[in-house]
């Protein structure tokens, strides 16, 4: 009787998640693959997109390119990263506190803002460029297409591959690498025979995920990119584009995206698992104080990256405060650029609290109570639903926002234009990372717990509500912030899903660059770095802890 | 309040595994009742299945003339301590204490006063307003025994909950439960896989194995009188002697020596039996059967000694620091007395003795 009611509990909020991922997630994808290969106005099928793409060298090459250049930038970020991971952990820098708070916060700093950083800086506009011109009496170009793509991403990814690989160096015990020195392996040979297979794991699944988050990135190439067109921002184009708006080719595109992701995906987690090695140190390796040489070039090394990563941040605060007449920056400082922002783009920033906020609702409250279902109760319905929900990791974020108008761009399920569609992109984007890392925490919760609270009198449904959820609720919460982070920065699905009424903040960004109004850009912009620090601190402060790992 | 635990036919299937085939037992009211058994003997299982927790494939369970089968597990009545303590988290001591009384609506000022006699029985009423974080797991244990018992429960439930603490304190621990049961009167079933724990604090004991009840008893009953092979080798340390029924209450041992067991029950000749001597039923003396001392373990308050018998076996034998400290291979006799030992038939394993 009582087994009875408890099960069905469970089974209404499974199939409450099975419903929206079938509905906003299954679907709409599953119409890019439909119309890839049918059109639905003569009713034909027609293998003609996929033709169209293979027949001219202007589309493939754009694949060549995004491999070219995201290969490039990934075998960069994998040494420059790997290397300051290893500087960190066995040499003492000065001001290492310093160095991953800068990283974090350029981590979690809006994707784009690097791209058109680099722009004012480097660009054939740029302070620096002039600067050297003039100096020299040269003409130099700027930087764009491949040169600029790959310098944004290296910058940019650097130090999330720091993050993991000093990650999975802190847990490597000391112990293992005394014992290595007092068996004569010492030097190199001890990093090569030791360290390196240790940490190798952690630094192939760190670099498949760069890979792919470069990949699917949209709003560098598409910003300082110029020429250089890679595979998101050709679906962008012949989606949006007035020119030849063509839905079935952006379609097809899409699947020779998504068949390309999963077939890394799938490689990334064979490769994963069969090298996992579970570390857990007692004692991480201690840095120690170095002099000379090497010494001064790890400290070059190390504050250079650092640097680096910040520096776009912090060009864009300063622009932001610099008089504008539209295109050119004065050499004077006033707040014109934030009145122009609020009055003219203001309720965008409205917008985005509003859809991030009723997002992290709907994720928090589903995520936690499905997360609870599957792993209390599982069943095979939440088996198959954890498989489904790993799948909005492998699909881009414009691909993601192409279905979502494909599915529900016709009555009875018309949605585009609308400010559901934005959550629903939101959501679905993000919902998965919550469903892991809830029932990552519930894992660590004792079941004992609540069969403590049920001895003493509690129902199954007081003892969830009062027992385990608040003990869950710090770590979900901090997971939630996170997710909030990367919503409020989320262009590549919703730059195609938005209208004029609907524009959030990091859209906002987007077309003040692309019109030309650097000024507001710069102070949206930094409106949107000052709300991600605020949310950092907060993390910190409810986590309790002073590092991040992701 | 209090209420006697009756068990009848009880059976716990998982898929294909029978962990309990058929199981019978009587708890009695206020007794402190031990569920004694190595890891995957069915003692947890079957404690489970008296808080619910577990599903019951076949038998009845009552609670004085109640049938519990079909009771929802949170309105059973029962207090149950874990072994993790599963003290909450994020309430402190106060607030966990409080909650089995709000589950059941007992408001202010009673819920205040109960609880704060209750964190005077057990002695953490100075921790009331703490959260556990940073608490010794006895205090843990405390807290989870406090709230376990202020809620007046049927049945008090303990699954090892003093296995996750150092030896010292958990031997603190046994007495402090021992007293708070005692001082409550409340009927306990307590699950355990340490003997000397079973033996210092349990009215009776039920020794587990595979699922079977192989001896309720006394712990006196269960250390003197085992039922069979496995209580005695279970329950303390024995000797197995291979011997031989020479009829009536002789037996005999390989080396042609032969004695009379008082309590032997009458047995035909020839039949094949063990005696079960305690280490410290052995004594060194000037005559009995001649052995050597093969190696001696000083163990603080005793020394153990394995001493090999011209048959070739070894046996344990401990004696108090008192007694004269023999060297490796020094020649001795060794002897017991034939009133105290236990005699069972090799092949089945069962008692041969006869005891009122």
């Amino acid at each position: 009787m009582m087994k009875r009611v408890r099960y069905d509990y469970w089974a209404l909020v499974t199939g409450l998640s099975f419903a929206f991922f079938l509905l906003f997630f299954l679907y709409p994808v599953s119409r890019v693959f439909v119309n890839s290969v049918y059109d639905f106005k003569t009713s034909t099928f027609s293998l003609d997109a996929f033709r169209k793409f293979f027949s001219k060298t202007y589309y493939t090459s754009t694949i060549a390119n995004s491999f070219k250049v995201t290969t490039a930038a990934t075998l960069i970020t994998l040494l420059s990263g790997s290397l300051m991971a290893y500087i960190m952990s066995t040499v003492s820098i000065r001001g290492k506190r310093v160095i991953d708070l800068m990283v974090i916060v350029s981590i979690l700093s809006p994707p784009f803002i690097g791209a058109y950083s680099w722009i004012i800086l480097l660009g054939r506009a740029g302070i620096v460029t002039k600067a050297l011109n003039a100096a020299f009496h040269v003409r130099l170009p700027g930087i764009y297409g491949f040169m600029g793509i790959l310098l944004v991403f290296t910058v940019k990814m650097t130090p999330l591959m720091y993050l993991f690989v000093s990650g999975a160096l802190k847990k490597l015990d000391a112990s293992l690498i005394e014992c290595a020195e007092g068996l004569g392996c010492v030097g190199f040979r001890k990093l090569r025979k030791i360290v390196f297979p240790l940490v190798l794991p952690t630094i192939l699944s760190s670099a498949f995920l760069v890979f792919m988050r470069i990949f699917c990135d949209f709003g560098t190439p598409m910003l300082i990119g110029e020429g250089y067109r890679t595979v998101p921002v050709l679906i962008y184009n012949s989606f949006i584009g007035e020119m030849d708006q063509d839905y079935a080719f952006a379609a097809a595109m899409s699947v020779i995206v998504i068949a390309f992701s999963v077939v890394v995906f799938v490689a990334q987690q064979v490769i994963a698992n069969r090298s996992t090695i579970e570390m857990s140190s007692l004692r991480p390796p201690v840095p120690e104080r170095k002099r000379g040489t090497w010494n001064l070039l790890a400290h070059l090394f190390v504050w250079l990256v650092a640097v680096l990563s910040v520096l776009p941040l912090c060009v864009v605060v300063v622009q932001s405060f610099k008089k504008t007449d539209g295109i050119v920056y004065l050499n004077q400082f006033s707040l014109a650029s934030y009145r122009n922002a609020l009055s003219n783009v203001g309720y965008s920033i409205i917008n985005t609290f509003v859809y991030s906020f009723a997002a992290m609702c709907f994720i928090l409250i589903v995520g936690v109570l499905f997360s609870y279902a599957s792993v209390r109760h599982p069943c095979k319905a939440t088996k198959v639903l954890d498989v489904v929900t790993t799948l909005p990791y492998i699909i881009p974020g414009s691909i993601m926002g192409i279905s979502l108008i494909l599915g529900f761009n016709k009555r009875p399920l018309l949605l585009t234009g609308s400010a559901l569609i934005m959550i629903v992109a939101y959501i679905v984007r993000r919902m998965p990372y919550t469903i892991r890392s809830s029932s990552a925490i519930l894992r660590q919760v004792d079941p004992s717990l609540e069969e403590a609270a049920v001895s003493l009198g509690a129902s199954d449904t007081t003892s969830f509500w009062k027992i385990t959820f608040p003990v869950m609720l710090p770590g979900v919460t901090s997971g939630a912030l996170m997710s909030w982070m990367s919503i409020i920065t989320e262009l590549s699905a919703t730059v195609l899903l938005y209208t004029t009424k609907t524009q959030t903040i990091s859209i906002a960004i987007y077309q003040e660059v692309v019109r030309g109004n650097e000024g507001v850009a710069c102070a949206l912009s930094s409106i949107l770095l000052a709300t991600t620090i605020i949310a950092l601190s907060l993390f910190f402060k409810l986590s309790g802890k002073r590092e991040l790992s992701l | 309040m209090s209420v006697a635990i009756h068990i009848s036919h009880a059976r716990k299937v998982y898929g294909e595994n029978v962990i309990i085939p058929d199981l019978s037992l009587d708890v009695k009211e206020g007794e402190f009742f031990t569920l004694l058994g190595s890891s995957g003997c069915g003692k947890t299982t079957l404690l489970r299945m008296i808080a619910g927790f577990n599903t019951i494939e076949g038998g009845d369970f009552f609670f004085n003339e109640q049938r519990i089968n079909d009771i929802p597990r949170n309105k059973r009545n029962i207090g149950m301590v874990f072994q993790n303590y599963a003290v909450f988290p994020h309430m402190t001591t106060f607030e966990n204490v409080a909650f089995g009384l709000e589950q059941r609506h007992v408001k202010d000022p009673e819920k205040t006063i109960r609880v704060e006699k209750m964190l005077d029985m057990v002695q953490i009423a100075s921790l009331r307003d703490r959260k556990p974080q940073n608490m010794s797991g006895g205090q843990q244990q405390r807290i989870a025994l406090a709230r376990a018992i202020v809620i007046h429960p049927d049945v008090l439930l303990m699954d090892e909950p003093l296995s996750n603490l150092d030896a010292k304190l958990r031997i603190e621990m046994r007495g402090a439960i021992r007293t708070i049961q005692k001082q409550s009167g409340i009927t306990t079933v307590y699950v355990t896989h340490d003997q000397s724990e079973a033996l210092a604090v349990s009215d009776r004991i039920a020794i587990m194995h595979r699922g079977i009840i192989q001896q309720v008893g006394t712990p006196l009953e269960v250390y003197c009188h085992p039922s069979n092979l496995f209580c005695a080798s279970f329950i303390g340390e024995s000797n197995m002697l291979e011997a031989t029924a020479l009829g009536g209450r002789r037996i005999g041992f390989p080396d042609g020596g032969s004695m009379e067991i008082p309590f032997l029950s009458g047995q035909e000749e020839g039949r094949k039996v063990k005696v079960c001597v305690r280490p410290d039923e052995f004594v060194f003396s000037d005559t009995g059967v001649s052995a050597k001392v093969v190696a001696r373990t000083f163990l603080g308050s005793s020394y153990e000694y394995q001493v090999a018998l011209q048959a070739g076996t070894t046996v344990k034998v401990e004696t108090g620091t008192h007694h004269a400290v023999l060297e490796e291979d020094e020649p001795v006799h060794l002897s017991f007395d034939p009133s105290i030992v236990n005699v069972f038939d090799s092949g089945s394993g069962d008692s041969l003795m006869v005891r009122a």
